[in-house]
């Protein structure tokens, strides 16, 4: 076997990248078999790890897990390209330049639990930015934002306690 | 593994505190913004086309609109209006009852009169009949 003239080398980074999009990506399909009463409505549980990797990485590496996840997950659902990818790419966009000057904030006082509420509002905007201009091109969408704000508070606070509590962990594993 | 609510707790800290109530205002707003059902404030009468009077909803009063048949009696009363009498053949306006929704109308046809209720933003561009 020849050996191929150009060789990848993945780089330590590269494979952590890997490690936790897979893990968001996972977090995201077992969430899809949840039955929810609203469309829109999710708990986000990728998001934990997003926020993880944004806490102990930096905002270039949750990116790319945010993003990966969008990708692979929609592929993986079979929702490439439908409405609900691009909702997803543009609630994921939103609130990855939200995190950009949240990530900044003196963590003395903000922890996960910020950043978590700010993705998530931000995930909410987005969505319903993208649905007014492109899905449901009236106000009426608007009508909604209550329960996606409602659901965004929950969920955020939710999932920044858990990402606050799985970093803790990470950061000093107590005895079990 | 067992965390107990105090363990929670202590992993908001304070400026999370803030960015929690920020939150809660931020979707009361909106429920405020988009949910508060937009009430009429007035009464708006019309006899041959042309607008008569225009009543606020505060206050129960009966006003008298004269037609080509006659005088039709429009009661008021706080936060809605109805035709109280008509002396139009058929009665379809006053057994419609109480209007109470915004852009609600009830029209006397045969006396040429009309009510109908009127809020901060008009329900709809314009009616035809």
């Amino acid at each position: 076997m020849t050996r191929s003239a150009i060789e990848l080398v993945p780089t330590e980074q590269d494979r952590r990248i890997a490690r936790f999009a897979t893990a968001a990506i996972l977090l995201s399909l077992a969430e899809a078999a949840i039955p929810l009463p609203l469309p829109g409505v999710k708990p986000g549980l990728g998001n934990i790890v997003v926020l993880i990797v944004l806490w102990r990485w930096g905002w270039r590496e949750a990116a790319w897990v945010a993003l990966l996840r969008v990708f692979a997950a929609s592929l993986l659902l079979g929702q490439f390209l439908a409405p609900g990818f691009f909702l997803s790419l543009a609630g994921a966009l939103t609130s990855l330049a939200a995190l950009a000057p949240t990530a900044h904030l003196p963590r003395r006082f903000f922890g996960p639990v910020s950043a978590s509420l700010v993705a998530a509002f931000a995930h909410i905007g987005g969505q319903l930015l993208l649905a007014r201009l492109w899905l449901v091109p009236h106000d009426g969408v608007f009508a909604l934002s209550p329960i996606f704000g409602a659901a965004a508070l929950v969920f955020g606070l939710v999932n920044g306690l858990v990402a606050a509590r799985l970093l803790r962990e990470l950061n000093d594993p107590a005895p079990v | 593994m067992k965390l107990a609510a105090r363990d929670w707790l202590q992993l908001i800290l304070p400026g999370d505190w803030l960015f929690l109530v920020l939150a809660a205002l931020c979707v009361a707003l909106l429920a405020l913004r988009f949910w508060s059902p937009d009430r009429p404030d007035r009464a708006e009468v019309r006899a041959g086309g042309r607008l008569v009077a225009s009543l606020p909803l505060d206050a129960a009063r009966i006003f008298e609109v004269p037609g080509p048949l006659g005088v039709t009696r429009i009661e008021i009363a706080p936060g809605r209006a109805r035709v109280l009498s008509d002396p139009g053949p058929r009665q379809y306006c006053v057994r419609q009852g109480w209007l109470s929704r915004n852009g609600a109308v009830a029209i006397c046809a045969p006396n040429q009169v009309s009510l109908s209720l009127a809020g901060r933003t008009a329900a709809y561009d314009s009616l035809g009949y």
